[in-house]
């Protein structure tokens, strides 16, 4: 394996992407809003609601409250309502939607490195060189996977830090990340951005253009969008447990995806998808 | 010497359609070999199978000695290819480009870069070599995919239509750069186009090409041999003959047929060493000769009879 062309192909696709407005528009849209806006706000409501619709949107979370595990019950035992509030919305409601990060950043630089090549007519001349094609496939799987887990872990620690400074005002100490988080940035996080990067591989070969396989790739998000909905509403809680497990799952998924694309990533069925 | 392409009924099928159909030939070391046809003729399906991109349906090729099939990689360090359309990363300078391509090569990390300014150099692209190429000319790009080829300086190269959208200037300068890698480095050079004065200036020999199949292949002396094996002459005169001479020919050995159209004799003989007979019988009939003119046939006539099927 000559792994010096293997980061020279990643570092390459990486210096393309970086020049790619479509990619880089959502890598920077989506952290700021998950990691600063959202966070502010949240922490600002309850200083700036009605005390009346405060205990109304406080009255559901205690409802939700009872459907929660003990261990999570415990956290919250004896909070003020304002600090149940804040504790709520950024470390539980929020979670999930952080994995939208690395499965999006993934599938973007995937659908640009694999699909974008060919449409700009780039492909040809690197399967021409002496690069095999494993070597091939793990630069571009790195050049999507290695920013994905980046800027998501950097989206993590922008988003622990504004929690902290925004709400030490009303709990008088750092409190968070919570347990469950860890698993989720170093176990889950990871597994998505290769889910992304797998999937999209996958769809690459069947759709021609950048755009079909970043939309295609997209609709991955509904795997995030169902466990947003899982903890919203009380069916799934995302507790250390069920995070090393969902992650475990995705991981076996990922090995799946992973090698039926190393099989199907050949130069003859890339260079036929090329036409004369 | 061993040949450096050696091609034995290579075939290579899309469904029904053969894309390339029991090709056979051979390339020797230093030579300019061109693979000549229309589009879809099957000369870059060619190309691909001998660099171990595709495999073939049959057939075997071999290349270095190598078989592109299972040693495509070990094929893949000793060629460099120019393919039809520049593919460039265009949001990249020309350097970052070069530098790309150069490790992918496998040249050295403390070679890289002088390699690198040599191809710049020689490709006179110096001045722009840090900008992106997007904002390059269809030339420059050209030059540059070139340079790309030869930046590990590969013993064999193949151009896909080096010249294929350029303007003329542009296709002169790159058809004189592939010229001067010839004499300079001795290159081997298998050369798919479908440009035939392109073609005849700088291929040793040719494979004219149709539908996968080669129609013939030589040099273009051997091929007009081939074709036409008799040779016609024109002679011209300074009065035109009062007498019927062209009965008195048919009795020299050697000349088929004779006869005057316009102003002109056409003499038609066996091969180029009846022609001085020929003048010197004229001469003895008292004729004034003001030119003779033996037809020499070029590639463009060569191949227009192959494609139309005349032979």
């Amino acid at each position: 394996m000559n792994w010096r062309s293997i980061w020279a192909i990643t570092r390459k696709d990486l210096k393309e992407v970086a020049q790619n407005k479509v990619a880089w528009g959502p890598a920077i849209a989506i952290p700021l809003i998950f990691a600063i806006i959202m966070p502010i706000l949240f922490v600002a409501v309850p200083q700036f609601t009605p005390i009346d619709d405060l205990q109304r949107e406080l009255g559901d979370v205690q409802t939700l409250m009872k459907n929660l595990p003990p261990a999570v019950k415990a956290i919250f035992t004896g909070l003020k309502l304002e600090q149940m509030f804040v504790m709520y919305m950024t470390a539980f409601l929020l979670a999930p939607l952080f994995l939208i990060m690395p499965l999006m950043f993934s599938t973007v630089v995937g659908a640009d490195s694999f699909v974008g090549e060919r449409e700009r007519k780039t492909m040809e001349a690197l399967l021409y060189t002496p690069t095999s094609d494993m070597e091939l496939f793990l630069g571009k799987v790195l050049a999507a996977v290695i920013p994905a887990i980046a800027l998501s872990w950097l989206t993590y620690l922008v988003y622990i830090i504004v929690v902290n400074v925004a709400s030490y005002g009303l709990f008088g100490r750092i409190w968070f990340p919570l347990p469950t988080w860890w698993p989720m940035m170093f176990w889950l996080t990871p597994a998505f951005a290769l889910l992304g990067i797998s999937a999209t591989v996958l769809i690459s070969s069947r759709v021609k253009t950048f755009m079909e396989a970043y939309q295609l790739g997209g609709s991955l998000v509904v795997l995030v969008l169902g466990l947003v909905i899982g903890q919203v509403t009380g069916v799934l809680y995302l507790g250390v447990g069920a995070v090393l497990l969902i992650g475990t799952l995705i991981w076996i998924v990922d090995a799946i995806l992973i090698y039926i694309s190393v099989r199907t990533f050949k130069r003859s069925m890339l260079i036929t998808k090329l036409g004369d | 010497m061993n040949p450096l392409i050696e091609v034995e009924k290579l075939v290579r099928s899309f469904g029904d359609h053969k894309a390339v159909d029991e090709m056979t030939f051979h390339v020797k070391q230093g030579e300019v070999f061109g693979l000549l046809g229309p589009n879809g003729a099957g000369k870059t399906t060619t190309v691909r199978l001998l660099n171990g991109i595709l495999p073939p349906s049959a057939g075997s090729a071999r290349v270095f000695g190598f078989d592109p099939i299972t040693q495509g990689e070990s094929i893949r360090r000793k060629t460099g290819v120019l393919t039809e359309t520049p593919a460039l990363y265009e949001r990249l300078t020309a350097r970052e480009n070069l530098q790309f391509f150069g490790t992918l090569q496998e040249i050295s990390e403390n070679d890289l870069n002088s390699c690198v300014d040599d191809m710049l150099d020689f490709f006179e692209l110096s001045s722009r070599g840090n900008d992106k190429v997007e904002t390059y000319s269809k030339g420059m790009k050209q030059r540059l995919a070139l340079a790309r080829a030869l930046i590990h300086k590969p013993p064999l190269l193949f151009l896909d239509e080096p010249t294929s959208g350029l303007d003329p200037e542009a296709a002169q300068q790159v058809n004189d750069l592939i010229a001067s890698l010839r004499q300079t480095d001795g290159q081997t050079v298998v050369l798919a186009t479908h440009n035939l004065l392109e073609a005849q200036r700088l291929c040793d020999r040719v494979a004219i090409i149709n539908n996968g199949r080669i129609l013939a292949m030589g040099s273009l002396d051997e091929l007009s041999r081939k074709l036409w094996p008799v040779k016609w002459v024109d002679i011209k005169f300074y009065t035109l003959p009062t007498k019927n001479i062209t009965a008195g020919l048919k009795i020299n050995r050697g000349v088929i047929q004779a006869a005057i159209k316009d102003d002109a004799l056409s003499v038609q003989v066996e091969s180029d060493e009846v022609i001085p007979a020929v003048i010197r019988y004229l001469v003895e009939q008292g004729e004034s000769i003001l030119k003779v003119n033996p037809r020499d046939y070029t590639l463009e006539d060569i191949y227009f009879t192959l494609q139309a099927g005349e032979v």
